[in-house]
């Protein structure tokens, strides 16, 4: 409907088809996030529950800003372990985010490149794992990569491994990268389908036909025409990857840090509930320009379809 | 465009595909093992299958997870839908752009954010935790996902028919229910499959929000596991796989089927003058 | 009895009583889309069991103007008057109009019989009702066989019918066709194009509809409006239209038109004299000058109203141009020549190919003259 049409209940029901969600979201969503910034200015005492209601915090605002302290940042900073953490998943995420466009490129240029009679048993067969948990699946690779897992059995019966070797995957940082990709590998692969399968195939044709080898082709009429499935499948993946728990938790030992653990156990193990706010802050503060330009990318992706 | 599969695809899609499944087919493999260990084979049976059905801590927190999924499923899948369409019909209203980003941020958010944020929302409103705070978390999150689904589908369709039945003496909102909603359905339902998994999949916010009485089965899970590897879980994973499955392939078949017979009713229709 | 222009269809032209009451009637209407102006202070009227054409090209604003009468957009200014009734803030689902769509927008989950019954059903008439209009809908558009079955089981012809019959249920007091033969092939067209002007008049209902196509315009239409950039350039009859274009845009729009500029001589009651470039003759036209002697105007003449000879006319002084042929089209029942006149343009006429076999055909680079009658042309200000 482009023009609104003013009769009483049409209006009625346009309000309420936005308000609903939107004070769903302002309420579920955007409120919490006001909540937890001011937790990670309090020290514990403020902090124990049960609350002063939100309301009343925000009337008296300004008494309690001098009760405010930035000891859990300062603390943040301070100890050498957060900074590594925070370090640490910021090169986890950027290396896993690589590796799974490695390993997820070429699948998804297969798919798009098979006879249409197929693509949709192909789609699904990627989709599948997804739609079972997460949770299992990751326990499954407990089961492969431990030392005296499959692995270890599979590589001693080949005999690249003697009979007391054990593999030593289990709880580095490898069987970490090897959950995240196995984990993610849907979510890079879908955007970079969508991509290729839109790309028209005649471009390459007229390229060869002027004299463009099929390589070449690729990286320069192909990879960049996907560019925009590489950005999304990256964004989806690097973000959330950024504050991922439990392959880590599950895989990858004391050795491996990241900042979602770090979040978890300072939650739930030492109960410091504003030091796990401040640390969630953070992370989000890191997080904010990817999550915007994400964003309008897919805001726009949205509108281009129009 | 050329059709065939170089063996450079094939090899990808092979290898892809064998990574994807492996760890899968071991787990069900797994749960038919008479031994504990994982390593050695003890010859195949369905004692964990027994020892599952027994555990009543297991099956306690299954039905939790299954009527948390399937309501949160639904009313994600409406608030979504109305997110969709507040998203898609309406081009200007105030705070569209920070509903926008509302809608899209939780795609992408790291869980630990989202749970610790709605955990402390719900402590600050004296909410008792346990089963409608896990409902409500999942709610929120799963809502964002229908809606960019719905939104998708939306943009593809045929507005004229809308405009068609307006023209015909149908108001507005009759219009949604009788023309638009019938023709997006395959969306919502998509929609819903999707909000429905997510539930079932969800141990990170769940772990925050959660409270005595409504301990979905990932947290079940996952405190089992870090005891270490027990068959029982193989076994309660086997079954999801295979419900899962199933769901997945009967949806493809009647998909697959439908779209056969649309094209051969089409055939049939371009023939005739 | 008066000279008229083409041969006249009926006696219908409430446009020329001035005792006739407006049916339809644009006031005044502005649209604006941001800064882009879509329809420019426009003023028509449309009068009862009228078959209306609006002409354009893409971009011309005729759909909008339709969609304003639908009610799917408002008018940035001015007002629509239907049956004396003023449309503003009436919406699309409560006017006494109803819309065939270019897309046909048939139902795809409905079949036939709903899809037509679903308007019927909106006003909550008796079932029986609505099953009896139905059954009189699909015999009007020869589809009851074709009852039970689903848009994507019909083809593209059938699929238009089912649009038809369905905006034709509620018996609207005006039909809006949005280019309805567009998606057809040539035949089908035009097997349509006789039955669609067939049912208006049976029906004694007002159509308007909006093509691009100027022969779709001219076949179906009582009257024609072409529009450019928001505008109405000019109303009148197919007839009118075709032999008496009021610019050069209009002349241009509609078929084939050669267009010389020349400066006036000589003006008299009813007579003026004109000298073109290149064109030794004088040109002699029967009409009233717009502009004064020593002004420029232009010489609009139809390819079809010449005549091409190789033998050089008795007075070559007036009404006599000769040239080269440049090029000619066949096209079996008639043939389009280009003749290049010499130290001038090149010019279209066009002979009917009456004989079989010619005696003296005539071809390339051959010397023709061209001679025309005093009142076959035009003489254009603008």
């Amino acid at each position: 409907m482009s023009d609104a049409r003013s009769s009483a209940p049409n209006r009625y029901s346009r309000y309420l088809v936005v308000a609903v969600p939107y004070l769903w979201l302002l309420v579920f969503f955007l409120a919490p996030f006001v909540i937890i910034f001011k937790m990670s200015f309090s020290t514990t005492a403020i902090a124990m529950p049960p609350y002063t209601p939100v309301f009343e915090t925000l009337s008296d605002l300004w008494t309690r800003f001098s009760e405010l302290s930035f000891e859990n940042y300062v603390w943040l900073t301070d100890d050498a372990l957060y900074i590594r953490a925070y370090l640490s998943s910021l090169r986890i995420a950027v290396v896993s985010t690589i590796f799974l466009l490695m390993v997820g490129y070429p699948i998804a240029y297969a798919m798009a490149k098979a006879p249409t009679s197929i693509r949709p048993t192909l789609m699904m067969m990627v989709i599948l794992p997804f739609w079972t948990s997460f949770l299992i699946r990751v326990y499954a690779w407990i089961g492969i990569l431990k030392p005296e897992g499959l692995l270890t059995v599979a590589l001693q019966f080949v005999g690249i491994l003697g009979p007391d070797q054990q593999v030593r995957i289990f709880n580095t940082e490898w069987a970490v990268y090897v959950g995240i990709v196995y984990s993610y590998l849907p979510f890079m692969i879908l955007p970079l389908y969508a991509a290729l399968e839109k790309l028209d195939g005649t471009l390459l044709e007229a390229a060869q036909d002027l004299g463009c080898r099929p390589i070449k082709a690729f990286w320069v009429i192909t990879f960049p025409l996907s560019l925009p499935g590489v950005i999304a499948g990256s964004f989806l993946c690097f973000i959330p990857i950024m504050g991922e728990f439990v392959i880590p938790d599950l895989l990858g030992g004391s050795s491996t840090l990241m900042i979602g653990r770090t979040l978890w156990t300072e939650f739930f193990s030492n109960r410091d509930w504003p030091l796990a706010s401040a640390v969630a802050v953070l992370l989000l503060l890191i997080l904010v320009v990817p999550i915007v330009l994400f964003q309008n990318q897919a805001a726009k992706a949205q509108e281009k379809g129009r | 465009m050329n059709t065939r599969l170089s063996w450079f695809n094939v090899t990808a899609l092979t290898l892809g595909f064998a990574f994807l499944y492996l760890p899968i087919l071991l787990l069900v493999i797994f749960s038919f093992n008479d031994s504990r260990l994982v390593t050695v084979w003890g010859g195949f049976s369905t004692r964990w299958y027994v020892a599952m059905w027994n555990n009543q801590g297991l099956m306690d927190a299954a039905w939790v997870t299954i009527r948390i999924a399937l309501v949160s499923a639904t009313c994600a899948t409406v608030l979504g839908t109305l997110g969709a369409i507040a998203l898609n019909r309406f081009t200007r209203f105030p705070g569209r752009t920070l509903f926008s980003g509302m809608i899209y941020a939780p795609l992408v958010m790291p869980d630990v954010i989202t749970g610790l944020s709605l955990l402390l929302l719900f402590v600050a409103m004296d909410f008792a935790r346990g089963f409608w705070t896990v409902l409500i978390a999942h709610v929120t999150f799963s809502m964002c996902y229908v809606a960019v689904v719905v939104q998708s589908r939306l943009v593809t369709f045929d507005r004229s028919m809308e405009e068609a039945a307006l023209d015909l003496g149908c108001p507005p909102v009759k219009t949604f229910f009788k023309i638009t909603l019938p023709l997006i359905l395959p969306a919502v339902v998509a929609g819903w499959m999707l909000a429905l998994t997510l539930s079932l999949d969800d141990l990170v916010i769940s772990s925050f929000v959660s409270g005595p009485g409504a301990t979905t089965l990932p947290m079940k899970i996952y405190s089992q596991v870090r005891l270490g590897v027990t068959p029982e879980i193989n076994a309660i994973s086997t079954i999801l796989i295979a419900v899962v499955t199933t769901g997945v392939i009967i949806a493809s078949i009647m998909t697959k089927r439908a779209e056969v017979e649309r094209r051969r009713a089409e055939r049939m229709a371009a023939a005739t003058p | 009895m008066a000279k008229t222009l083409g041969p006249v269809k009926r006696s219908f032209a409430p446009w020329n009583d001035p005792a006739a009451k407006p049916y339809i009637q644009y006031q005044g209407i502005t649209k604006r889309f941001g800064d882009f102006v879509a329809v420019d202070r426009l003023d028509l009227t449309i009068y009862e069991r009228e078959f209306f054409a609006l002409l354009g090209p893409s971009g011309c604003g005729k759909t909008t103007l339709m969609r304003m009468l639908a009610g799917f957009e408002d008018p940035t200014e001015g007002r629509i008057l239907l049956d004396g009734q003023d449309m503003a803030g009436i919406p699309p689902y409560r006017r006494p109009t109803n819309m065939m769509f270019q897309s046909y927008a048939l139902f795809p989950h409905m079949d036939v019989v709903e899809n037509i019954a679903f308007g019927l059903k909106q006003d909550k008439l008796p079932k029986g009702e609505i099953d009896a209009r139905v059954q009189e809908m699909l015999k009007l558009v020869k589809l009851e066989p074709f009852a039970k079955r689903k848009p994507h089981q019909m083809s593209g012809g059938q699929r238009q019918r089912v649009a038809l019959a369905r905006s034709l249920a509620k018996r609207p007091k005006v039909l809006l066709l949005d280019e309805p033969l567009g998606a057809l092939d040539k035949k089908l067209r035009e097997e349509t194009q006789f039955e669609l002007t067939d049912l208006q008049y049976e029906l004694g209902m007002t159509f308007i509809i909006v093509t691009h196509d100027q022969e779709e315009a001219m076949t179906l239409a009582d009257r024609i409006a072409v529009m450019d950039k928001g505008r109405i350039v000019q109303v009148a009859t197919p007839a009118e239209i075709y032999e008496e274009p009021n610019t050069r845009y209009v002349a241009d729009f509609i078929g084939n038109i050669n267009i010389l500029e020349a400066g006036v001589t000589a003006t008299g009651a009813g007579r003026t004299r004109l000298a073109a470039e290149g064109v030794a003759a004088a040109i002699e036209v029967e009409r009233d000058c717009p502009v004064p002697v020593g002004e420029k105007v232009f010489f609009a003449i139809r390819p079809e109203k010449m005549r091409l000879s190789l033998d050089e006319p008795a007075d070559t002084t007036v009404n006599a141009l000769t040239g080269e042929v440049w090029d000619i089209g066949y096209l079996g029942d008639v043939s389009i020549y280009h003749v290049k006149l010499d130290d001038g343009p090149v010019i279209k006429a066009t002979m009917t190919n009456a004989t079989r076999v010619v005696e003296r055909p005539i071809t390339w680079h051959d010397r023709v003259w061209l001679t025309f009658a005093r009142d076959a042309g035009l003489v254009l200000a603008a």
